[in-house]
Protein backbone atom coordinates (compact mmCIF):
# COMPACT_ATOMS: atom_id res chain seq x y z
CA UNK A 1 0.00 0.00 0.00
CA UNK A 2 1.10 3.80 -1.37
CA UNK A 3 1.07 6.47 1.67
CA UNK A 4 1.57 10.43 1.04
CA UNK A 5 2.37 13.01 4.17
CA UNK A 6 -0.65 15.15 3.50
CA UNK A 7 0.69 18.47 4.85
CA UNK A 8 -1.18 20.52 6.33
CA UNK A 9 -0.68 24.55 5.90
CA UNK A 10 -3.40 26.20 8.03
CA UNK A 11 -5.94 23.76 7.42
CA UNK A 12 -5.01 23.92 3.70
CA UNK A 13 -3.21 20.81 1.35
CA UNK A 14 -1.07 23.01 -1.02
CA UNK A 15 -0.20 22.12 -4.61
CA UNK A 16 3.17 20.21 -3.61
CA UNK A 17 0.97 17.92 -1.17
CA UNK A 18 -1.84 17.16 -4.58
CA UNK A 19 1.80 16.50 -6.61
CA UNK A 20 2.59 13.69 -3.65
CA UNK A 21 -0.87 12.18 -4.16
CA UNK A 22 -0.70 12.33 -8.04
CA UNK A 23 2.46 10.56 -7.69
CA UNK A 24 1.92 8.03 -5.15
CA UNK A 25 -1.60 7.06 -7.66
CA UNK A 26 0.84 7.19 -10.70
CA UNK A 27 2.75 4.20 -8.76
CA UNK A 28 -0.11 2.56 -7.51
CA UNK A 29 0.17 -0.48 -5.62
CA UNK A 30 -2.94 -0.31 -3.99
CA UNK A 31 -4.78 1.79 -1.79
CA UNK A 32 -3.55 5.22 -1.25
CA UNK A 33 -3.71 6.61 2.16
CA UNK A 34 -2.77 9.83 2.98
CA UNK A 35 -1.74 11.12 6.78
CA UNK A 36 -2.34 14.72 8.02
CA UNK A 37 -1.81 16.07 11.43
CA UNK A 38 -4.74 17.86 12.63
CA UNK A 39 -8.08 18.68 10.58
CA UNK A 40 -7.90 20.25 7.17
CA UNK A 41 -10.21 22.68 6.19
CA UNK A 42 -14.39 21.30 4.64
CA UNK A 43 -14.15 20.42 1.11
CA UNK A 44 -9.91 19.89 1.52
CA UNK A 45 -10.41 16.27 1.50
CA UNK A 46 -12.01 16.06 -2.39
CA UNK A 47 -8.76 17.78 -3.73
CA UNK A 48 -6.89 14.81 -2.23
CA UNK A 49 -9.47 12.12 -3.97
CA UNK A 50 -9.11 14.25 -6.98
CA UNK A 51 -6.01 13.10 -6.98
CA UNK A 52 -6.93 9.15 -6.17
CA UNK A 53 -6.42 8.99 -1.90
CA UNK A 54 -8.68 6.71 -1.14
CA UNK A 55 -8.38 7.41 2.35
CA UNK A 56 -6.93 10.21 4.40
CA UNK A 57 -6.62 9.83 8.34
CA UNK A 58 -6.28 12.97 10.58
CA UNK A 59 -4.14 12.49 13.28
CA UNK A 60 -5.41 14.83 16.45
CA UNK A 61 -3.75 15.53 19.60
CA UNK A 62 -0.89 16.93 19.13
CA UNK A 63 -0.34 21.13 19.72
CA UNK A 64 2.80 21.77 17.66
CA UNK A 65 5.16 20.74 15.22
CA UNK A 66 8.51 18.96 16.66
CA UNK A 67 10.21 16.53 14.30
CA UNK A 68 10.36 14.02 16.81
CA UNK A 69 6.74 13.69 17.55
CA UNK A 70 5.83 14.27 13.83
CA UNK A 71 8.03 11.56 12.64
CA UNK A 72 7.03 8.98 15.50
CA UNK A 73 2.97 9.53 15.56
CA UNK A 74 3.35 9.41 11.48
CA UNK A 75 5.14 6.74 10.88
CA UNK A 76 2.92 4.73 13.60
CA UNK A 77 -0.08 5.84 11.42
CA UNK A 78 1.51 4.29 8.01
CA UNK A 79 2.77 1.00 9.88
CA UNK A 80 -0.80 0.06 11.31
CA UNK A 81 -1.77 0.85 7.80
CA UNK A 82 0.53 -1.78 6.06
CA UNK A 83 1.78 1.51 4.04
CA UNK A 84 5.28 0.31 2.44
CA UNK A 85 5.97 2.96 0.38
CA UNK A 86 6.10 6.52 0.92
CA UNK A 87 5.63 9.67 -1.09
CA UNK A 88 6.59 13.25 0.61
CA UNK A 89 6.83 16.67 -0.97
CA UNK A 90 10.42 17.69 -0.41
CA UNK A 91 9.03 20.65 2.15
CA UNK A 92 10.94 22.29 4.85
CA UNK A 93 9.04 20.62 6.96
CA UNK A 94 8.68 16.97 5.08
CA UNK A 95 12.77 17.49 5.47
CA UNK A 96 12.53 17.53 9.26
CA UNK A 97 9.67 14.30 8.94
CA UNK A 98 10.28 12.46 6.24
CA UNK A 99 13.95 11.10 7.26
CA UNK A 100 12.80 10.55 10.87
CA UNK A 101 9.79 8.07 9.16
CA UNK A 102 12.00 5.96 6.71
CA UNK A 103 13.99 5.35 10.44
CA UNK A 104 11.02 4.17 11.96
CA UNK A 105 9.92 2.35 9.00
CA UNK A 106 13.01 0.86 8.27
CA UNK A 107 13.02 2.55 4.93
CA UNK A 108 15.45 3.01 1.98
CA UNK A 109 15.05 7.14 1.15
CA UNK A 110 15.52 9.15 -1.45
CA UNK A 111 15.11 13.07 -1.49
CA UNK A 112 14.71 15.63 -4.58
CA UNK A 113 13.03 13.11 -6.69
CA UNK A 114 11.76 14.41 -10.26
CA UNK A 115 10.54 11.46 -11.78
CA UNK A 116 8.03 8.43 -11.58
CA UNK A 117 10.39 5.23 -10.34
CA UNK A 118 11.68 2.90 -12.87
CA UNK A 119 10.00 -0.28 -11.76
CA UNK A 120 10.62 -3.02 -13.93
CA UNK A 121 13.77 -3.95 -12.34
CA UNK A 122 13.91 -3.06 -8.26
CA UNK A 123 13.06 0.73 -7.79
CA UNK A 124 14.87 3.20 -9.23
CA UNK A 125 14.23 6.65 -8.70
CA UNK A 126 15.99 9.83 -10.88
CA UNK A 127 17.06 12.59 -8.12
CA UNK A 128 18.69 16.17 -8.64
CA UNK A 129 22.61 16.14 -7.26
CA UNK A 130 25.28 18.36 -7.12
CA UNK A 131 22.83 21.52 -6.76
CA UNK A 132 21.61 21.18 -10.28
CA UNK A 133 24.45 19.93 -12.05
CA UNK A 134 24.02 16.57 -12.32
CA UNK A 135 21.14 13.65 -11.84
CA UNK A 136 21.69 10.52 -10.50
CA UNK A 137 19.72 7.34 -10.80
CA UNK A 138 19.30 5.69 -7.16
CA UNK A 139 17.77 2.22 -6.65
CA UNK A 140 16.46 1.97 -3.22
CA UNK A 141 17.18 -1.29 -2.08
CA UNK A 142 14.90 -2.24 1.48
CA UNK A 143 11.19 -3.18 1.09
CA UNK A 144 10.12 -0.25 2.58
CA UNK A 145 10.42 2.94 0.71
CA UNK A 146 10.36 6.95 1.65
CA UNK A 147 10.48 9.37 -1.72
CA UNK A 148 10.79 13.02 -1.19
CA UNK A 149 9.59 14.74 -4.77
CA UNK A 150 10.77 17.83 -5.76
CA UNK A 151 7.32 20.74 -6.33
CA UNK A 152 7.14 21.31 -9.31
CA UNK A 153 8.80 18.77 -10.91
CA UNK A 154 6.33 15.66 -11.48
CA UNK A 155 2.84 15.98 -13.29
CA UNK A 156 -0.62 16.41 -11.75
CA UNK A 157 -2.80 13.76 -13.03
CA UNK A 158 -6.57 13.66 -12.17
CA UNK A 159 -7.35 10.38 -10.82
CA UNK A 160 -10.61 11.30 -9.46
CA UNK A 161 -12.08 8.44 -6.58
CA UNK A 162 -13.87 8.44 -2.96
CA UNK A 163 -11.87 9.02 0.31
CA UNK A 164 -13.04 8.10 3.63
CA UNK A 165 -12.20 10.42 6.31
CA UNK A 166 -10.86 9.17 9.57
CA UNK A 167 -9.73 10.78 12.71
CA UNK A 168 -7.40 8.87 15.09
CA UNK A 169 -6.10 10.30 18.39
CA UNK A 170 -1.76 10.38 18.44
CA UNK A 171 -0.20 8.21 20.63
CA UNK A 172 1.39 10.56 23.22
CA UNK A 173 5.06 10.58 22.28
CA UNK A 174 6.71 13.50 24.02
CA UNK A 175 8.74 16.37 22.52
CA UNK A 176 11.34 18.49 23.53
CA UNK A 177 10.96 21.15 21.71
CA UNK A 178 9.10 24.45 22.54
CA UNK A 179 8.25 26.79 19.01
CA UNK A 180 7.94 30.31 21.30
CA UNK A 181 7.54 32.29 17.69
CA UNK A 182 6.54 32.33 13.85
CA UNK A 183 7.11 34.55 11.28
CA UNK A 184 5.55 34.07 8.15
CA UNK A 185 6.24 36.49 5.25
CA UNK A 186 1.83 36.87 4.71
CA UNK A 187 0.38 36.27 1.66
CA UNK A 188 3.89 35.43 -0.15
CA UNK A 189 4.10 32.53 -2.21
CA UNK A 190 7.16 29.89 -0.67
CA UNK A 191 10.24 29.91 -3.25
CA UNK A 192 10.56 26.56 -3.34
CA UNK A 193 7.14 26.10 -4.47
CA UNK A 194 6.24 29.16 -7.15
CA UNK A 195 5.73 28.47 -10.29
CA UNK A 196 7.08 31.82 -11.72
CA UNK A 197 10.06 33.17 -10.14
CA UNK A 198 11.48 37.14 -10.49
CA UNK A 199 15.15 37.22 -9.44
CA UNK A 200 17.50 40.17 -9.88
CA UNK A 201 21.15 40.67 -8.74
CA UNK A 202 23.84 43.43 -8.16
CA UNK A 203 22.27 45.35 -11.27
CA UNK A 204 19.54 46.25 -9.38
CA UNK A 205 22.20 48.95 -7.74
CA UNK A 206 21.04 48.27 -4.23
CA UNK A 207 17.91 47.26 -1.70
CA UNK A 208 15.81 50.63 -2.50
CA UNK A 209 15.39 49.66 -6.13
CA UNK A 210 13.43 46.27 -5.75
CA UNK A 211 10.10 47.75 -5.66
CA UNK A 212 9.91 47.44 -9.74
CA UNK A 213 11.22 43.54 -9.29
CA UNK A 214 8.54 42.77 -6.52
CA UNK A 215 5.98 44.71 -8.73
CA UNK A 216 6.67 43.12 -11.53
CA UNK A 217 6.54 39.02 -9.33
CA UNK A 218 3.53 40.33 -7.97
CA UNK A 219 1.39 40.98 -11.21
CA UNK A 220 3.20 37.68 -12.54
CA UNK A 221 1.59 35.84 -9.28
CA UNK A 222 5.94 35.21 -8.77
CA UNK A 223 8.03 34.53 -6.03
CA UNK A 224 10.81 36.92 -5.88
CA UNK A 225 14.55 35.32 -5.47
CA UNK A 226 18.49 36.99 -5.17
CA UNK A 227 21.89 36.20 -6.18
CA UNK A 228 23.92 35.18 -3.38
CA UNK A 229 26.12 38.78 -3.51
CA UNK A 230 22.50 40.58 -3.08
CA UNK A 231 22.01 38.03 0.43
CA UNK A 232 25.60 38.56 1.40
CA UNK A 233 25.43 42.17 1.33
CA UNK A 234 21.89 41.96 3.50
CA UNK A 235 19.86 43.97 0.48
CA UNK A 236 17.66 41.07 0.68
CA UNK A 237 17.00 38.23 2.92
CA UNK A 238 19.30 34.93 3.06
CA UNK A 239 15.82 33.13 2.39
CA UNK A 240 15.95 34.68 -1.39
CA UNK A 241 19.31 33.61 -2.12
CA UNK A 242 18.74 31.18 -4.99
CA UNK A 243 22.04 28.85 -6.15
CA UNK A 244 24.64 26.70 -5.13
CA UNK A 245 24.73 27.92 -1.72
CA UNK A 246 21.77 29.04 -1.59
CA UNK A 247 18.34 27.42 -2.31
CA UNK A 248 17.51 25.16 -5.47
CA UNK A 249 14.47 25.75 -7.15
CA UNK A 250 12.54 24.47 -9.97
CA UNK A 251 10.22 27.28 -11.80
CA UNK A 252 8.07 26.85 -14.86
CA UNK A 253 9.48 30.47 -14.96
CA UNK A 254 12.73 31.83 -13.78
CA UNK A 255 13.18 35.59 -15.14
CA UNK A 256 16.95 36.84 -13.50
CA UNK A 257 17.83 40.35 -13.88
CA UNK A 258 20.99 41.74 -13.36
CA UNK A 259 22.36 38.65 -12.24
CA UNK A 260 25.93 37.58 -14.35
CA UNK A 261 25.00 33.89 -14.43
CA UNK A 262 28.03 32.39 -12.64
CA UNK A 263 28.10 28.37 -12.30
CA UNK A 264 27.00 28.67 -8.78
CA UNK A 265 24.38 30.51 -9.33
CA UNK A 266 22.61 28.76 -12.74
CA UNK A 267 23.54 25.52 -10.64
CA UNK A 268 20.13 26.20 -8.54
CA UNK A 269 17.80 27.32 -11.27
CA UNK A 270 19.17 25.30 -13.99
CA UNK A 271 16.46 22.73 -13.97
CA UNK A 272 13.71 25.88 -14.27
CA UNK A 273 11.88 25.16 -17.03
CA UNK A 274 12.29 28.65 -19.17
CA UNK A 275 14.88 30.78 -18.41
CA UNK A 276 15.08 34.91 -18.86
CA UNK A 277 17.95 36.13 -18.69
CA UNK A 278 18.12 40.28 -18.53
CA UNK A 279 21.73 41.77 -18.52
CA UNK A 280 23.57 45.03 -19.79
CA UNK A 281 26.14 43.04 -20.24
CA UNK A 282 25.66 41.14 -23.78
CA UNK A 283 28.92 38.51 -22.44
CA UNK A 284 26.74 37.77 -19.42
CA UNK A 285 27.41 34.10 -19.05
CA UNK A 286 23.38 33.86 -18.06
CA UNK A 287 22.50 34.04 -21.95
CA UNK A 288 24.17 30.70 -22.26
CA UNK A 289 21.67 28.88 -20.06
CA UNK A 290 18.67 30.78 -21.04
CA UNK A 291 15.88 30.42 -23.39
CA UNK A 292 15.61 34.04 -23.76
CA UNK A 293 17.39 37.08 -23.20
CA UNK A 294 17.13 40.78 -23.26
CA UNK A 295 20.34 42.94 -23.83
CA UNK A 296 19.63 46.31 -21.61
CA UNK A 297 19.59 48.60 -18.47
CA UNK A 298 17.41 46.56 -15.65
CA UNK A 299 16.34 50.33 -15.12
CA UNK A 300 14.67 51.15 -18.91
CA UNK A 301 13.60 47.07 -19.56
CA UNK A 302 11.77 46.81 -15.66
CA UNK A 303 9.40 49.11 -16.42
CA UNK A 304 8.41 47.88 -19.92
CA UNK A 305 8.35 44.53 -18.83
CA UNK A 306 5.36 45.90 -15.72
CA UNK A 307 3.43 47.79 -18.43
CA UNK A 308 3.26 44.73 -20.71
CA UNK A 309 2.56 42.52 -17.76
CA UNK A 310 -0.01 44.61 -16.22
CA UNK A 311 -1.80 45.18 -20.01
CA UNK A 312 -1.38 40.96 -20.77
CA UNK A 313 -3.97 40.76 -17.28
CA UNK A 314 -6.63 42.87 -17.92
CA UNK B 1 29.69 20.50 26.43
CA UNK B 2 30.71 17.98 24.39
CA UNK B 3 29.78 19.39 20.49
CA UNK B 4 30.40 16.60 17.07
CA UNK B 5 30.52 18.66 14.33
CA UNK B 6 29.24 16.35 10.86
CA UNK B 7 31.81 17.55 7.71
CA UNK B 8 30.91 16.32 4.28
CA UNK B 9 34.17 16.65 1.87
CA UNK B 10 32.90 18.28 -1.08
CA UNK B 11 34.00 19.61 -4.87
CA UNK B 12 34.81 23.06 -4.48
CA UNK B 13 31.44 24.91 -5.47
CA UNK B 14 33.06 26.46 -9.00
CA UNK B 15 33.35 22.90 -10.07
CA UNK B 16 32.58 21.80 -13.57
CA UNK B 17 30.72 18.49 -12.78
CA UNK B 18 31.23 15.48 -15.21
CA UNK B 19 31.26 11.76 -14.33
CA UNK B 20 33.06 8.74 -15.94
CA UNK B 21 32.86 4.97 -16.03
CA UNK B 22 30.17 5.08 -18.60
CA UNK B 23 28.34 7.66 -16.58
CA UNK B 24 28.55 5.44 -12.97
CA UNK B 25 30.71 7.52 -11.15
CA UNK B 26 31.71 11.61 -10.47
CA UNK B 27 34.82 12.42 -12.41
CA UNK B 28 36.97 13.90 -9.25
CA UNK B 29 40.06 14.50 -11.70
CA UNK B 30 41.30 17.89 -11.35
CA UNK B 31 38.81 18.48 -8.65
CA UNK B 32 39.49 20.55 -5.81
CA UNK B 33 37.94 19.25 -2.35
CA UNK B 34 36.40 21.90 0.90
CA UNK B 35 34.61 20.93 3.72
CA UNK B 36 30.84 21.03 2.47
CA UNK B 37 30.23 25.28 2.79
CA UNK B 38 27.28 24.70 5.57
CA UNK B 39 29.46 22.23 7.50
CA UNK B 40 32.10 25.11 8.10
CA UNK B 41 29.11 27.33 9.36
CA UNK B 42 28.18 24.41 12.25
CA UNK B 43 31.67 24.04 12.76
CA UNK B 44 31.86 27.91 13.50
CA UNK B 45 29.10 27.98 15.47
CA UNK B 46 30.15 25.06 17.65
CA UNK B 47 33.93 26.76 17.97
CA UNK B 48 31.72 29.81 19.20
CA UNK B 49 29.48 27.91 21.99
CA UNK B 50 32.55 26.14 23.00
CA UNK B 51 34.65 29.29 23.65
CA UNK B 52 31.97 30.09 25.44
CA UNK B 53 31.15 27.31 27.76
CA UNK B 54 34.06 25.79 27.99
CA UNK B 55 33.12 22.89 25.41
CA UNK B 56 35.08 20.84 23.51
CA UNK B 57 34.26 20.45 19.39
CA UNK B 58 35.04 17.14 17.28
CA UNK B 59 34.76 16.86 13.85
CA UNK B 60 33.44 13.68 12.59
CA UNK B 61 33.64 12.35 8.76
CA UNK B 62 32.67 9.62 6.89
CA UNK B 63 35.12 9.17 3.89
CA UNK B 64 38.82 7.44 2.85
CA UNK B 65 42.15 8.85 3.61
CA UNK B 66 42.14 11.65 0.92
CA UNK B 67 39.36 13.27 3.01
CA UNK B 68 42.15 13.84 5.77
CA UNK B 69 43.75 16.88 3.88
CA UNK B 70 40.01 18.69 4.41
CA UNK B 71 39.73 17.27 7.57
CA UNK B 72 42.86 18.90 8.80
CA UNK B 73 41.81 22.05 7.43
CA UNK B 74 38.90 21.71 10.05
CA UNK B 75 41.08 21.32 12.82
CA UNK B 76 43.33 24.27 12.18
CA UNK B 77 40.28 26.26 11.87
CA UNK B 78 40.05 25.05 15.51
CA UNK B 79 38.30 21.72 16.25
CA UNK B 80 40.32 19.99 19.11
CA UNK B 81 40.08 16.73 17.09
CA UNK B 82 38.61 14.25 14.42
CA UNK B 83 37.13 10.94 13.86
CA UNK B 84 37.61 9.40 10.23
CA UNK B 85 35.17 6.67 9.53
CA UNK B 86 37.13 5.12 7.03
CA UNK B 87 34.79 4.15 4.50
CA UNK B 88 33.12 5.24 1.02
CA UNK B 89 29.93 7.54 2.34
CA UNK B 90 27.49 5.62 0.06
CA UNK B 91 23.98 7.64 0.58
CA UNK B 92 23.03 9.88 3.13
CA UNK B 93 21.41 6.93 5.27
CA UNK B 94 24.64 4.84 5.31
CA UNK B 95 26.73 8.00 6.53
CA UNK B 96 23.98 8.73 9.63
CA UNK B 97 23.97 5.24 10.49
CA UNK B 98 28.10 5.46 11.13
CA UNK B 99 27.94 9.07 12.73
CA UNK B 100 25.16 7.65 15.16
CA UNK B 101 27.29 4.81 16.31
CA UNK B 102 30.01 7.21 16.94
CA UNK B 103 27.33 9.34 19.11
CA UNK B 104 26.00 6.37 21.25
CA UNK B 105 29.94 5.35 22.01
CA UNK B 106 31.17 8.66 22.90
CA UNK B 107 27.91 10.79 24.38
CA UNK B 108 28.00 14.26 22.90
CA UNK B 109 25.73 17.37 24.40
CA UNK B 110 24.87 19.13 21.03
CA UNK B 111 25.64 17.05 17.18
CA UNK B 112 25.47 19.74 14.15
CA UNK B 113 25.36 18.89 10.06
CA UNK B 114 24.63 21.68 7.54
CA UNK B 115 21.34 21.96 6.11
CA UNK B 116 22.34 19.60 3.14
CA UNK B 117 25.75 18.81 1.39
CA UNK B 118 26.42 20.50 -2.14
CA UNK B 119 26.94 17.59 -3.70
CA UNK B 120 24.40 14.82 -2.95
CA UNK B 121 22.06 17.60 -1.67
CA UNK B 122 19.69 14.83 0.54
CA UNK B 123 19.48 17.56 3.43
CA UNK B 124 18.69 14.45 5.79
CA UNK B 125 21.46 13.56 7.98
CA UNK B 126 20.25 15.72 10.62
CA UNK B 127 16.93 13.76 10.63
CA UNK B 128 18.42 10.93 9.93
CA UNK B 129 20.26 11.61 13.04
CA UNK B 130 17.79 12.45 15.42
CA UNK B 131 15.43 9.53 14.80
CA UNK B 132 18.46 6.91 14.87
CA UNK B 133 19.24 8.89 18.31
CA UNK B 134 15.94 9.52 19.67
CA UNK B 135 16.99 12.70 20.20
CA UNK B 136 15.16 16.10 19.08
CA UNK B 137 16.32 17.41 15.61
CA UNK B 138 16.53 21.27 14.42
CA UNK B 139 16.68 21.48 10.77
CA UNK B 140 17.65 24.26 8.92
CA UNK B 141 18.64 27.17 11.28
CA UNK B 142 20.31 30.60 11.04
CA UNK B 143 20.98 30.80 14.85
CA UNK B 144 21.70 29.22 17.22
CA UNK B 145 22.16 30.10 20.91
CA UNK B 146 23.48 28.15 24.24
CA UNK B 147 21.45 29.44 27.05
CA UNK B 148 21.09 27.59 30.24
CA UNK B 149 21.17 23.95 29.77
CA UNK B 150 18.86 25.00 26.23
CA UNK B 151 19.23 26.05 22.91
CA UNK B 152 17.08 28.62 21.19
CA UNK B 153 17.21 28.01 17.66
CA UNK B 154 15.76 30.30 14.48
CA UNK B 155 15.28 28.22 11.38
CA UNK B 156 13.88 28.38 8.25
CA UNK B 157 9.62 27.03 7.96
CA UNK B 158 8.17 26.66 4.38
CA UNK B 159 7.14 30.78 4.14
CA UNK B 160 9.12 31.97 7.00
CA UNK B 161 10.69 31.73 10.36
CA UNK B 162 10.24 30.22 13.55
CA UNK B 163 11.86 30.42 17.22
CA UNK B 164 12.36 26.87 18.74
CA UNK B 165 13.98 26.30 21.65
CA UNK B 166 15.49 22.90 22.86
CA UNK B 167 16.04 20.75 25.35
CA UNK B 168 19.79 18.68 25.14
CA UNK B 169 20.91 16.74 23.65
CA UNK B 170 19.69 18.05 20.53
CA UNK B 171 21.17 17.26 16.77
CA UNK B 172 20.68 20.76 14.20
CA UNK B 173 21.57 21.63 11.16
CA UNK B 174 23.30 24.93 10.04
CA UNK B 175 21.79 27.41 7.35
CA UNK B 176 23.10 30.16 5.54
CA UNK B 177 23.25 33.56 7.86
CA UNK B 178 24.41 31.14 10.75
CA UNK B 179 27.76 33.05 11.22
CA UNK B 180 30.87 33.85 9.59
CA UNK B 181 32.50 30.88 8.26
CA UNK B 182 36.18 31.71 10.56
CA UNK B 183 39.71 31.18 8.27
CA UNK B 184 42.33 29.61 9.46
CA UNK B 185 45.21 31.48 11.09
CA UNK B 186 49.01 30.76 10.58
CA UNK B 187 49.15 29.56 14.15
CA UNK B 188 45.87 27.37 13.50
CA UNK B 189 47.37 25.64 10.63
CA UNK B 190 50.58 24.74 12.47
CA UNK B 191 48.56 23.12 15.71
CA UNK B 192 46.36 21.30 13.47
CA UNK B 193 49.36 19.37 12.44
CA UNK B 194 49.42 17.38 16.08
CA UNK B 195 46.37 16.98 16.77
CA UNK B 196 44.48 13.75 16.96
CA UNK B 197 42.84 12.28 13.75
CA UNK B 198 41.43 9.00 14.96
CA UNK B 199 40.90 6.47 12.11
CA UNK B 200 38.12 3.90 12.74
CA UNK B 201 36.59 1.43 10.80
CA UNK B 202 32.68 1.54 10.09
CA UNK B 203 30.05 -0.42 11.57
CA UNK B 204 28.05 -2.79 9.76
CA UNK B 205 24.59 -1.66 8.34
CA UNK B 206 22.46 -2.49 6.18
CA UNK B 207 22.15 -1.16 2.30
CA UNK B 208 19.90 1.02 1.61
CA UNK B 209 20.09 2.14 -2.17
CA UNK B 210 22.60 2.00 -4.89
CA UNK B 211 23.92 4.83 -7.09
CA UNK B 212 23.78 3.00 -10.17
CA UNK B 213 24.36 6.06 -13.00
CA UNK B 214 24.52 9.72 -13.46
CA UNK B 215 23.28 12.32 -15.91
CA UNK B 216 24.58 15.92 -16.73
CA UNK B 217 21.57 18.18 -17.70
CA UNK B 218 20.90 18.12 -21.53
CA UNK B 219 22.41 21.36 -23.74
CA UNK B 220 19.99 24.29 -23.53
CA UNK B 221 19.01 25.31 -27.00
CA UNK B 222 20.40 28.82 -28.03
CA UNK B 223 18.87 32.07 -26.84
CA UNK B 224 16.23 34.01 -28.41
CA UNK B 225 17.24 37.28 -27.84
CA UNK B 226 14.62 39.72 -27.71
CA UNK B 227 15.36 43.75 -28.24
CA UNK B 228 15.15 46.24 -25.35
CA UNK B 229 13.41 48.25 -27.07
CA UNK B 230 10.34 46.42 -27.40
CA UNK B 231 11.05 44.73 -23.85
CA UNK B 232 7.54 43.90 -23.52
CA UNK B 233 7.43 41.87 -26.56
CA UNK B 234 9.03 39.18 -24.04
CA UNK B 235 5.54 38.86 -22.07
CA UNK B 236 3.41 37.99 -24.98
CA UNK B 237 5.77 35.66 -26.11
CA UNK B 238 5.96 34.07 -22.67
CA UNK B 239 2.05 33.83 -22.94
CA UNK B 240 0.99 33.00 -26.40
CA UNK B 241 4.38 30.99 -27.41
CA UNK B 242 5.39 29.25 -24.42
CA UNK B 243 2.17 29.46 -22.50
CA UNK B 244 4.06 29.86 -19.53
CA UNK B 245 2.08 32.74 -17.93
CA UNK B 246 -1.62 33.18 -17.46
Amino acid sequence: MTGIYAENSEGQFKKAVLEAASYASQIGNGQIVAVCVGQPNAGEADKLAQYGVNKLICIEGISAFDAQVYGKEIANVLINQGVNQVVFANTYEAKSVAPRVSVIMNASMASNVIELPETSNGFKVKRGVFSGKGFAYVTLDKANKVIAITPNSTELKKQATSIQIETIQSSGSAGSTTITSTTKAGGKIPLTEAEIVVSAGRGMKGPENWGMVEELAEILGAATACSKPVSDMGWRPHGEHVGQTGITIKPNLYIAIGISGAIQHLAGVSSSKVIVAINKDPEAPFFKAADYGIVGDAFEVLPKLISAAKAAKN
Amino acid sequence: MKILVCMSVVPDTTTKITFTDNNTKFNSQGVQFIINPYDELSLTKALEIAEQHSGTVTVVNVGLADADAVIRKALAIGANDAIRINAEPKDAQFVAEQIAAIVKANGYDLVLTGRESIDYNGGMVCSLLGALLDWPSVNVCAKMVYNDGKIEFERDIDGGRQTVVSNLPVVASAQKDLCEPRIPNMKGIMAARTKPLQVVEPAQVEVASSYEAFESPAAKQAVRMIDAENAGQLIDILKNEAKIIA
